[in-house]
């Protein structure tokens, strides 16, 4: 760990890294305490796991495919979000469908594509390390995006969130901004794969923002919380990997990880200690 | 189910012009009217020629059995299902366009018990659609949920996270977050199915209070109790009937539900 600290001071990619980290995390804790709360985790991973078939066929075409995932990572958030308003019969086979059809059209595109297997391996599993500076306003400019949509929109979204039979009584056009919110997952999805990769996006997706919800109990709350969070595990996931020479992506899923089941025992047991001593005063 | 074994007779009359009062005995416009309404989901027809009208300031019961169509109707009124057939006005409107004038209570909550908000940030929900439509909760929103909480006698529960309530109190909560948006029309779906008989009498006393300046239907499956309050009771199995309190008597009970249901002996206090 000291090792790291003296080398970030002198390598200027560590410090890229650790600020894609930083401001991946900010996607992951707001974006992620409505993915938490909503229980939209699976259609996340659907929306991740399609957007290879944008990544695959912006690399074949010659585009970013930083791009295309964002263009590919929307549209496959608007099918899913579709599918789930309206044809609610099979919507985990649908969504599991998307989810396998993304990636396979992804895969066809890299195989066509010279020289596909190191970019197949960051595209699955990140790599924080290889994050050039001007991807880094990229995802500031997603980030300012996330806060602003979130910001205007903040009662709509906890309507949405908490009660759509309710917020379309009030008059609040549900289908359009659940469909928004799952763009805005879309987005953050775009955020986290460039430093875990989007096979691991879904648990800096929901994770942090679980562990918060162990403890505090608004959104908001959850939110900054979950950031923070976020932000912990990222840097010291590229800290602890730096010195043995480890991936960094699955570092910080792993601390992630730990914590989570950690925290869950933790909560589990604090349960059931207060309620052994609300019956025991009883 | 019960609609199919039942016989027709009691229903045939029920759908002619007595139903909706003459224009001389309605000093008023009604708040809801219902007019030749029919509903099927696919196959089964579950509303079937319903007529209804339900004047400002009335307090009236929908009963009838389960899977009679009374949670079918209330979604229609409220917009949530449009008709296939027939004619729904709310306020002189149609449905989708006033639904920010009705307040409404569901049976059950339709959200996650942990979702972690607070009672008064749940209950500030029932002003959206008030004031500007951008940005966070305003304090204008904050003090008409206390207000609304203060009216159900639950402003204690304020800070209280939603997950931690009981039965009663979550019912208060909800007729609270119908309240905040200052409706017109009160619309409550069996409030008072899964809560005690003795908090079951102080929500009806509640809705008693309610009723001086708002119009309430409310649908029961406790036709006994709510006699004792509301100023008319309409059945509902499939099609429509009613009548004031007095005529709900064994054999009517007998005609909605099949004569498979204990009468239970009530005063009627007003």
């Amino acid at each position: 760990m000291s090792e790291f600290l003296s080398a970030l001071s002198e390598h200027a990619f560590l410090q890229t890294a650790l600020l894609a980290g930083l401001l991946a995390s900010l996607g992951c804790g707001v974006i992620g305490t409505f993915v938490v709360v909503k229980r939209i985790a699976f259609m996340a991973g659907g929306i991740a796991h399609s957007v290879l078939g944008g990544m695959g066929a912006a690399l074949y075409y010659g585009f970013d495919p930083l791009l295309g995932a964002l263009l590919a990572a929307i549209l496959s958030a608007l099918l899913i979000g579709t599918v789930r308003l309206f044809w609610k019969m099979q919507e985990d086979t649908l969504i599991g469908a998307l989810w396998a059809i993304g990636m396979a059209v992804g895969i066809l595109f890299i195989a066509k594509t010279p020289g596909y297997a190191t970019d197949l391996m960051s595209f699955l599993f990140g790599n924080i390390l290889l994050v050039p500076t001007r991807e880094l306003w990229f995802m500031a400019g997603l980030d300012l995006v996330l806060m602003l949509t979130v910001a205007l929109f903040y009662r709509q979204f906890l309507a949405v969130t908490f009660d759509e039979e309710f917020a379309r009584l009030r008059g609040v056009p549900v289908t359009f901004f659940y469909l928004l919110l799952l763009c805005l997952v879309a987005v953050t999805v775009v955020l986290l794969i460039q430093v875990v990769g989007l096979i691991l996006v879904i648990a800096l997706l929901t994770l942090p923002a679980a562990i918060a919800g162990h403890y505090v109990h608004s959104l908001g709350g959850m939110m900054v919380i979950a950031t923070l969070l976020g932000g912990l595990f990222t840097s010291l996931g590229l800290g602890l990997s730096y010195g043995p020479d480890l991936p960094a992506g699955p570092t910080m899923i792993l601390l992630a990880g730990g914590v989570y089941v950690l925290s869950a025992l933790l909560s589990r047991f604090l349960t059931w200690r207060g309620a052994l001593r609300q019956a025991t005063r009883a | 189910m019960f609609a199919h074994t039942l016989p027709p007779s009691p229903f045939d009359h029920g759908e002619d012009a007595s139903v909706i009062p003459p224009e001389a005995e309605r000093p008023e416009a009604p708040v809801i009217l219902v007019r030749d309404l029919s509903f099927s989901y696919g196959d089964s027809l579950v509303l079937e020629q319903v007529n209804l009208s339900i004047t400002p300031g009335e307090f009236v019961g929908l009963v009838g059995p389960n899977a009679g169509g009374k949670s079918t109707l209330l979604k229609l009124i409220l917009g949530l299902l449009a008709p296939q057939t027939g004619q729904i006005r709310v306020l002189g409107q149609p449905p989708r366009q006033v639904t920010r004038r009705i307040g409404y209570v569901p049976q059950f909550p339709s959200f996650p018990r942990d979702f972690p908000i607070s009672v008064e940030q749940a209950v500030a929900m029932g002003r959206l659609g008030i004031g500007p439509m951008l940005g966070w909760q305003r304090a204008a929103d904050r003090d008409a949920a206390r207000r609304a909480l203060e009216e159900v006698e639950a402003l204690d529960l304020a800070r209280r996270r939603i997950g931690t309530l009981s039965g009663g109190q979550l019912q208060r909560v909800l007729l609270a977050r119908a309240l905040a948006g200052e409706p017109e029309i009160l619309i409550l779906d069996e409030p008072t199915a899964n809560i005690d008989q003795r908090v079951e009498s102080d929500v009806f006393d509640l809705l008693a209070v309610l009723n001086r300046r708002l119009t309430i239907l409310l649908v029961s499956h406790d036709i006994a109790f709510i006699s004792d309050y509301v100023s008319r009771v309409a059945c509902l199995n499939r099609t429509l009937i009613y009548h004031g309190t007095d005529a709900v008597n064994a054999e009517t009970i007998q005609q909605l539900y099949g004569g498979h249901v204990r009468l239970v002996a009530h005063r009627h206090s007003r």
